[in-house]
């Protein structure tokens, strides 16, 4: 790890300003992507701002028919908040799937949407519940934000303050984990909202996480897996690595969307 | 029999203070004006190094000395060696390249030493080396195993097809024969995946240099510390043997990978004396995967003769292994010796004929890694015969039946005569636990539910103890392979033994300390394991083949029967009777025919007060040594049933049952043994499912981390069912065979012959990972389409 300059400010204001004066920064949310790659000096920011201590960035809480989790929430605390489990038990069984007890209990929502790692399993869950990506500046819908492997709509110095779902009439994730380091080889997060089904797939992707549109017309008109037949993604936009080329992620993708709807639909 | 003693299932001394973080390895070790070394290590698989400026480092802060290789061959630091001369089949000494600690001219492998920065603190150390103005020009690189010889790229001078030897074992014109009137002849080709070992502490080293005394320390973690001593002194010339102090203090795993004699530890000993400071050096987990020794990587065609009656009559088997760019500590061992005398397994083979050809390439040195060749051997052994089986239409257990050797001793045409045994027995009562009648129902239920169920056997044997001096002497080993062992009885009656052997994860403190309890009727908390320090233990020949057991525990027991016969004298003396009348028995030294005893701590302390008996008739004390070389290898031998249930959508293969039958002889702590069971299993499933170790083109390692080496984890195994047979082993006093080693080498064709019993074809390779299986069951699908 190179030598580094640390900040800790107490409010999303006294961080935007840090951001704005100092050169070359990084902010430091759960720290799980940010921290290994410092260490193996991959990454050498002159400047970390840690943003574990402001208190506006945390709770969950419930409105109507929207969900909103501060960005620095720990995917533990997704995971057993009452509130998500009883408004999109998808959602808290998504954040339960992530990593280790270790890095659910470090790594925070905001942090991963921020990275936008191709293989991370919140932008799957944002793009399909339609999500609001709400920052200091701006309100962000999930199909704007997200644009491809680690890369975001957020401005230089922009912070994710909170992120906001909709609640959805049934929804679903199932995840295939890439053998060696449990990420996502292909996730798919399928929801069903009042104006139709959301199919949003991460892992698989050589952009990052994608939305399926044959597959959201499909289930729009028949929430069922059988409604899927036949129904593929092209392997020319897949990723392929040692552990999965793109024919083997495709077809994933359509397994793994078929599981997800059964599961949505097993739960009523 | 105390309650300590042999059989019993007594919990680990040690635990106490690994459970508690109070265990001492080295990285704890901080000697008084430690500095740190980091060694520049080449990000190219292949290279001629132009020129080094390590000017720029010289000027960073922190740094007290930067290093190459011209300033260790300045001072006449010799080359890393290997201990093992292999001939090839024209009589040629095997074409070993120079090795030195750091690079001189040419890198050969992503990972190799090119310079080493000592300065204040480890960060400034890497600053440094990031200063270092390398000049490289790289060349193409060769990593390909199966195309090494006949690559364009020349890793060593010495060897302008990268051949390091053309070796062969058996009988070519008798197995032509048999193959010549087989029924049958089944082929198969195989590639036994490379491995890292990734034991949990990474290997670190700490070398430090006495002014006054001249005497040099290191600390360093070694499965065999006297080995480390006698290579540093003999050959690389670090150090003299005398003045050379090594200590393997708490070890966190080696699995082979710290039997060897590495670049790290010969720079921190040396770098000592230059700097006049202590020197450190802690791997990390990415230095580790670049250069730890790996394991395996085979490429082998097989092919079985069968005759009428379906009895194996010849065995034909070519391999190239890959030995990667230097040849490491045993390296040329493993895919030799350790390997071809085993191939013939469990079965009464007449004519065996093997051809290994040992390649280089621009790769990680590969060598011992937990098994050593015999994995290598039982995977072909065990595929070729469940293969047979199935292309004769028979039931792969019965077929091994038949073909088992059931006379003792019995001699292979592939030097081993194995001592004793009783395979079938091992069968019986593996069948019975894995419910293998009812298999049938299982699979007709999986198929129920869309999935494949297969079930695979694994019928092994090992050579273990490694073994007797003569023997490996005649084969090519540049070293004995006894054990020693010191008792040392105080006059309180607690006993210290001191051991060659090293225990870094098997237990021995717990163990060892059983057999002293055994033997002298005291309790295993009056008893203390010594071992890893060269200043306290004369001699060892350290851990590995699964030999402490059979061979260092057979030292002791040794020893032993010296203490107890010097504790007859002193007890002749005090109870005042005839030695010949003297009895030793339940802790107890007694006169024969009388109630007069006295319990063995009494008669330690009269040993040492000496005060009933005359110096010119005995001496005092009561401290005994002994040597111990056996007389055979052992031959631990079992049969393992994996039960696997495939996912033909996703490719993910589930174990759904695990039988282990092993006949490791006589058990000194059966507990201890079956986590030794367990642990095995699980690298032997981490084999053949999960871990490859993959070089690109270039020869850069594309798994590198633990995010794409995929490690065995508790999730992927099933709760082992664990059985055992013994049939006691003729050759050492105790009766062991041993047990470190058995599950890594039974599990990988357990696991694949149960992957293709449930595909319905033999096509996958290891690690059958998901995707591999499902591309595999695919292709299983397809003719039923056809249907």
């Amino acid at each position: 790890m190179y030598a580094f300059e640390y900040h800790r400010p107490t409010s999303v204001k006294e961080a935007a300003g840090l951001a704005g004066q100092a050169e070359d920064i990084k902010f430091l949310a759960g720290g799980h992507t940010l921290l290994p790659t410092m260490k193996l000096r991959l990454a050498g920011p002159a400047n970390v701002i840690d943003l574990g201590q402001i208190a506006e960035l945390r709770g969950i809480e419930r409105a109507g028919d929207m969900i909103t989790i501060g960005a620095m929430m720990k995917h533990a605390e997704v995971a057993n908040s009452a509130e998500v489990k009883q408004a999109i038990p998808a959602l808290a069984e998504m954040a339960e799937l992530i990593g280790d007890p270790h890095v659910r209990n470090r790594g925070t929502i905001g942090g991963s949407i921020a990275n936008n790692d191709p293989s991370a399993d919140y932008p799957a869950a944002c793009l399909a519940l339609n999500a609001t990506i709400i920052t200091n500046q701006r309100k962000i819908a999930a199909d704007d934000f997200f644009q491809g492997i680690f890369t975001t709509a957020l401005e230089e110095g922009e912070i994710i303050t909170q992120v906001s779902f909709p609640i959805p009439s049934q929804a679903a994730y199932t995840k295939f984990r890439n053998p060696a380091s449990r990420y996502a080889l292909v996730g798919v997060f399928v929801a069903k909202q009042a104006d139709g089904v959301r199919v949003a797939v991460t892992g698989a992707g050589s952009n990052g996480v994608f939305r399926v549109k044959e597959m959201e017309q499909a289930l729009s008109g028949n929430f069922a897996a059988e409604a899927l037949d036949g129904v593929t993604v092209a392997e020319s936009e897949m990723n392929s690595d040692i552990h999965a080329d793109a024919a083997y992620r495709a077809h994933l993708v359509g397994v793994m969307a078929r599981r997800a709807v059964q599961a949505a639909g097993a739960r009523g | 029999m105390t309650a300590t003693g042999i059989g019993a299932p007594v919990r680990r001394k040690e635990d106490q203070r690994f459970v508690t973080g109070q265990g001492r390895y080295v990285d704890d070790f901080n000697r008084p004006g430690q500095a740190y070394a980091y060694f520049l290590r080449s990000p190219h698989a292949h290279a001629v190094i132009r020129s080094i400026d390590t000017g720029p480092a010289m000027i960073m802060p922190g740094v007290i000395a930067v290093f190459t290789g011209d300033d260790l061959a300045a001072d006449k630091i010799g080359g890393l060696i290997c201990g093992w001369m292999i001939h090839s089949k024209d009589g040629s000494p095997m074409k070993a390249g120079p090795h030195p600690a750091l690079a001189q001219g040419k890198v050969r492998y992503v990972g190799d030493h090119v310079a080493v920065v000592i300065a204040e603190t480890l960060a400034q150390a890497k600053d440094a080396a990031e200063a270092i103005v390398v000049a490289y020009d790289v060349l193409p690189a060769v990593v390909d195993t199966a195309q090494a010889t006949k690559a364009s790229v020349q890793v060593h001078d010495v060897s302008p097809d990268n051949t390091v030897f053309n070796w062969h074992l058996g009988n070519k014109d008798e197995t032509e024969a048999a193959f010549a009137r087989a029924k049958h002849v089944t082929k198969i080709d195989l590639v036994n995946n490379r491995l890292v070992p990734n034991p949990i502490e990474p290997r670190a080293a700490v070398g430090e240099y006495d002014f006054g005394t001249d005497n040099y320390t290191l600390y360093t973690t070694s499965q065999n510390p006297h080995v480390a001593r006698l290579v540093l002194s003999a050959f690389i010339g670090v150090a003299p043997e005398h003045k050379l102090r090594v200590i393997a203090p708490d070890v966190g795993g080696g699995f082979g990978s710290k039997i060897f004699i590495y670049a790290e530890e010969t720079v921190c000993v040396w770098a000592a004396k230059k700097v006049k400071r202590p020197v450190k050096w802690t791997s990390d987990r990415s230095e580790a995967f670049l250069s730890d020794a790996h394991g395996r990587d085979h490429v082998t065609h097989a092919e079985m003769a069968t005759d009428e009656n379906g009895k194996i009559i010849g065995l034909k088997v070519h391999t190239t292994a890959n030995l990667g760019a230097y040849l490491s500590t045993f390296s040329s061992s493993v895919p030799t010796y350790l390997y071809a005398p085993l191939l013939s397994g469990q079965y009464d083979i007449p004519a065996i004929y093997c051809e290994v050809d040992g390649v280089y390439t621009n790769t990680a040195p590969v060598d011992a890694y937990r098994g050593a060749g015999r994995p290598e051997a039982t995977f072909v052994v065990e595929r070729l015969v469940e293969k047979t089986a199935r292309e004769l239409g028979q039931n792969p257990a019965e077929f091994r039946r038949k073909n088992y050797i059931t006379q003792f001793p019995h001699a292979t045409p592939v030097i081993m005569t194995y001592d004793t045994g009783d395979y079938a027995a091992s069968l019986d009562k593996a069948l019975e636990i894995a419910d293998y009648k009812n298999f049938p129902a299982r699979k007709q239920e999986s198929a129920r539910r869309g999935k494949l169920r297969g079930i695979g056997f694994s019928s092994y044997i090992e050579a273990c103890g490694i073994a007797p001096s003569q023997a490996v002497g005649s084969l090519g080993a540049g070293v004995g392979l006894w054990e020693s062992a010191e008792v040392r009885v105080n006059p309180t009656g607690s006993v210290e033994v001191l051991t060659g052997s090293h225990s870094h994860g098997q237990g021995h403190e717990t163990t060892f300390a059983q057999l002293v309890s055994d033997r002298l009727g005291i309790s295993i908390d009056q008893v203390s394991i010594v071992h890893g320090d060269t200043d306290k233990v004369q001699f060892g020949m350290g851990t590995y083949g699964s030999r402490s057991g059979a061979v260092g525990m057979s030292a002791i027991a040794k020893a032993i029967d010296k203490v107890i016969a010097k504790g007859k004298k002193v007890a002749a003396h005090v109870l005042e009777a005839s030695e010949g009348d003297i009895e030793f028995k339940d802790g107890r030294f007694g006169v024969a025919g009388t109630d007069r005893s006295m319990a063995f701590g009494e008669i330690a302390l009269q040993a040492y007060i000496a005060h009933k008996f005359s110096g010119q008739d005995l001496e005092p004390g009561l401290k005994e040594g002994a040597f111990y070389d056996p007389t055979n290898f052992t031959f631990p031998a079992g049969v393992h049933i994996c039960e696997v249930e495939i996912d033909p959508d996703t490719g993910v293969t589930k174990i759904e049952r695990w039988t282990a039958v092993d006949d490791f002889g006589v058990i000194i702590n059966p507990m201890i043994v079956e986590g030794q069971v367990h642990g095995g299993i699980a690298q032997g499933v981490g084999q053949a499912l999960l871990e490859g170790a993959f070089y690109d083109e270039s020869g850069q390692l594309i798994t590198a981390s633990f995010n794409d080496y995929c490690m065995p984890r508790a999730i992927d195994l099933p709760s082992f069912d664990v059985g055992m047979t013994v049939t006691p082993c003729p050759s050492n006093p105790l009766g062991i065979k041993g047990c470190g080693e058995a599950g890594a080498i039974a599990a990988p064709p357990a696991v694949i012959n149960a992957i293709t019993d449930a595909l319905g074809h033999e096509d996958i390779a290891m690690p059958a990972t998901p995707q591999a299986v499902w591309r595999a069951a695919q292709k299983a699908r397809m003719p039923m389409a056809a249907e």
